[in-house]
C-alpha cells in the first residue's frame, strides 16, 4: 500500500539548528492495516505523518504508494488518496459555512466547476449518513459550523473523510484537542468506520492503553527512529507495562511521557 | 444630488463587490485594484475612441482587469511572494501600461464620444425621465452583477473558494490546489474592479492614470461600513447587498464632505485623510461592538 524507503528528515540542514527529525525510516504499511503510534514529545510522530501526507518531502529516501513512487507528489494530489485528520477539530471544515455546504465541498475530492449540486437528493444523502454520528446533527444541516462544538466538527470531519473512499487515512491525535467524554465518542465513531469500511489507518495518540486496545499494529516511536514494531498476537499480548519495560530494555531510559503514564 | 450619490455609489459598489471578493472571501488583501481600477477606465475609452462596440469595449476591459489580477496571483504564487507585496508590485506596473494603452497620455477625455452610457440615455430618454436614467441603468447592472456573483459563490466551485479563505488546509485535504482558486478568486475580483473603472470613465467623461488612487480604501471603507451597519450574515446574497449600501452610503458621507466640508474649512485635499480616519473609525467601533458581544455572552454563561 504505502511504502517509506530509508527516508530521513533534516530539518535546517547544515546550520547551527539542525534537526535530524526523521532517521533512516523503513515502513511498510500493508492493505488493511490499522497501525497506532505511540511516542513521547519530538519523537517523530507528526513529521512522519506529513512526509505520508506530502507537506514535506524527505531529505533522503523515497515514498511509494502501490509501487508509484509519489516523493514528489504535491500534498493536495495526495489528498485524493490520503485523508488526514489533525488534532485541531477546526482544521477540518469551514467555520462560516453551513452543514450541508461543508458536506457537499467534502463530499467528492478534486477540483469542482461551475455546478450546484447541493440539492434535496444530495440533502437527503447527507441527513441518513448524518444520522450514524447519534449527534442530532441532521437537525441542524443550515447552521454555521461555529455552532458546533469541537467534538461535533471532529466527529463530522471523520464521517466526511470516510465517505471519500480514501486508501489510507492518518489520524494525527485527533481526540487529544476534545474533552474526555466526546474524544471517547469519537475514538469509538473512529473504530466503528475502520473496521466497517475496511480502511487502512494510521493513528497517532498519546495514550498508551487506546494504543493497545486499537489496532492490529503498533509502532513505537523515539528520537526519529521506528524503535519497535508489533503486530498480530504479539500486540494482543501487550500491557501499558511491558511497553514501559520494552521501551526502557531498547533505550537504557524511562519512558518519559507523563501524559502516556497517566491517562490510563 | 441623490440621484448622483446612488449612481456614483453604485458605479463604484461594483469595486467594492470586487474588494470584498479579496478582502472578506478569499481572505487576500489585493492591492491590485488601484492599478486595474484604471485599467479599466483605460481600455474602454481607448475601445471608444477606436470605434468599437460599447458592450465589446466592456468585455476588454473586463478581461484586462482578470488577466491584471491573474498576473498577482502568478507572483504571489509562483514566486511565493507575500500577497500584499504581490499586489503592490502588479498596480505598479499597471500605472506605466495604463499610460501606453492611453497613447503616452495621462488623461484622456471621452465627454464628445459616443460611449455605451450615452447610447443607453439615448434609448431611454422619453421613456424614462432624463434625471433617473443613469440611476436605473446603473441599479439594473449593479443588480445583475450582484446576482451573478451570488449564484457564482452557491455552485461547488464558488463554495471552494469560500472555504478556502476560512480554511486553506481543508482545501489542499480536499485534494484541490488552492492557487488555482485563488487564481480564479483574483482574477474574478479585478474583472470586476476593471468594469467599475469602465463605467467610471463614461460616467466622468475621461480616463486618467490617477483615478485609482486610493480606490482600494474607498472599497474597503465601503465593505466595512456594509457590515457595520447591517446584521452579520454568511449568506452570500446578504453580503454582496450590503457591499452595494456600503458603497452608497460611503459615497454619500464624501459628497457630504466634498460640497459641505467647507464649513469646517476642510477641502477636496482632506478627502483621502477622511477616508482613513472612517475606516479607523469603523475599526474602532467593531473592536468594541465584538468586546461588548463577549463580555454579554460571558455573563450569559455565568
Amino acid at each position: 500500500m504505502i511504502a517509506i524507503k530509508n527516508a530521513s528528515v533534516i530539518f535546517n540542514q547544515s546550520t547551527i539548528n539542525e534537526n535530524q527529525a526523521l532517521r533512516d525510516i523503513n515502513l511498510n504499511v500493508k492493505e488493511g492495516d490499522f497501525i497506532t503510534i505511540i511516542g513521547s514529545n519530538g519523537a517523530g510522530k507528526s513529521t512522519l505523518f506529513n512526509l505520508i501526507a506530502g507537506t514535506i518531502i524527505p531529505t533522503v529516501g523515497s515514498i511509494h504508494a502501490n509501487g508509484r513512487n509519489i516523493t514528489r507528489e504535491p500534498e493536495f494530489k495526495r489528498a485524493g488518496y490520503i485523508g488526514r485528520i489533525f488534532q485541531n477539530p477546526l482544521l477540518g471544515t469551514a467555520s462560516n459555512m453551513s452543514l450541508e455546504d461543508n458536506m457537499m465541498i467534502t463530499y467528492r475530492k478534486g477540483f469542482k466547476w461551475l455546478k450546484r449540486s447541493l440539492n434535496n437528493k444530495m440533502r437527503e444523502y447527507f441527513r441518513s449518513e448524518l444520522i450514524q454520528l447519534k449527534m442530532g446533527l441532521e437537525q441542524r444541516m443550515k447552521e454555521n459550523l461555529v455552532m458546533f462544538s469541537g467534538g461535533q466538527r471532529q466527529a463530522l470531519t471523520l464521517l466526511m473523510m470516510v465517505l471519500s473512499k480514501p486508501s489510507l487515512i492518518l489520524l494525527d491525535e485527533h481526540t487529544a484537542a476534545l474533552d474526555p467524554k466526546n474524544a471517547e465518542i469519537v475514538l469509538e465513531l473512529t473504530d466503528k468506520f475502520i473496521t466497517e469500511y475496511k480502511l487502512t489507518s494510521m493513528m497517532i495518540t498519546h495514550n498508551m492503553s487506546h494504543a493497545i486496545e486499537y489496532g492490529n499494529r503498533l509502532l513505537m516511536m523515539d528520537q526519529g527512529e521506528i524503535i519497535f514494531d508489533v503486530s498480530g498476537d504479539a500486540k494482543k499480548e501487550l500491557t501499558v507495562e511491558k511497553l514501559i519495560e520494552k521501551f526502557h530494555e531498547l533505550r537504557h531510559r524511562g519512558f518519559e511521557n507523563d501524559r502516556a503514564l497517566l491517562s490510563e | 444630488m441623490i440621484e448622483g450619490i446612488l449612481v456614483e455609489g453604485l458605479i463604484y459598489g461594483i469595486m467594492v463587490l470586487g474588494v470584498f471578493i479579496t478582502f472578506r472571501v478569499l481572505d487576500f488583501p489585493d492591492l491590485t485594484v488601484d492599478g486595474s481600477f484604471p485599467l479599466g477606465a483605460a481600455l474602454m475609452v481607448q475601445g471608444i475612441l477606436m470605434g468599437l462596440n460599447g458592450w465589446l469595449a466592456l468585455l476588454i476591459a473586463f478581461i484586462g482587469g482578470v488577466i491584471a489580477g491573474i498576473i498577482t496571483a502568478l507572483i504571489h504564487n509562483q514566486l511565493k511572494v507575500p500577497n500584499l507585496l504581490a499586489g503592490i508590485l502588479t498596480m505598479t506596473m499597471l500605472y506605466s501600461i495604463n499610460i501606453r494603452i492611453l497613447g503616452n497620455r495621462a488623461n484622456v477625455p471621452v465627454l464628445d464620444q459616443k460611449t455605451l452610457l450615452s447610447d443607453i440615455s439615448g434609448r431611454l430618454s422619453g421613456i424614462v425621465p432624463d434625471d433617473y436614467i443613469q440611476l436605473l441603468f446603473f441599479v439594473v447592472v449593479a443588480l445583475v452583477i450582484k446576482l451573478l456573483i451570488d449564484l457564482f459563490f452557491r455552485t461547488d466551485l464558488g463554495m471552494t473558494i469560500g472555504a478556502m479563505g476560512n480554511n486553506e488546509q481543508m482545501i489542499v485535504s480536499q485534494g484541490i490546489n488552492p492557487k488555482t482558486l485563488k487564481t480564479i478568486g483574483l482574477g474574478l475580483s479585478n474583472g470586476l474592479v476593471a468594469v467599475s473603472g469602465a463605467f467610471a470613465a463614461q460616467y466622468l467623461g475621461f480616463a486618467d492614470v490617477g483615478l485609482g488612487q486610493g480606490i482600494i480604501i474607498s472599497g474597503l471603507a465601503s465593505v466595512m461600513i456594509g457590515e457595520f451597519l447591517i446584521m452579520k450574515s454568511n449568506r452570500i446574497g446578504v453580503l454582496t447587498l450590503c457591499a452595494l449600501a456600503g458603497s452608497i452610503l460611503f459615497h454619500a458621507v464624501m459628497y457630504v464632505g466634498r460640497y459641505y466640508g467647507y464649513v469646517i474649512q476642510m477641502t477636496p485635499n482632506d478627502l483621502n485623510l477622511i477616508k482613513g480616519l472612517l475606516i479607523i473609525v469603523l475599526l474602532v467601533l467593531t473592536q468594541s461592538k465584538k468586546l461588548k458581544m463577549a463580555t454579554f455572552k460571558a455573563m450569559v454563561q455565568k
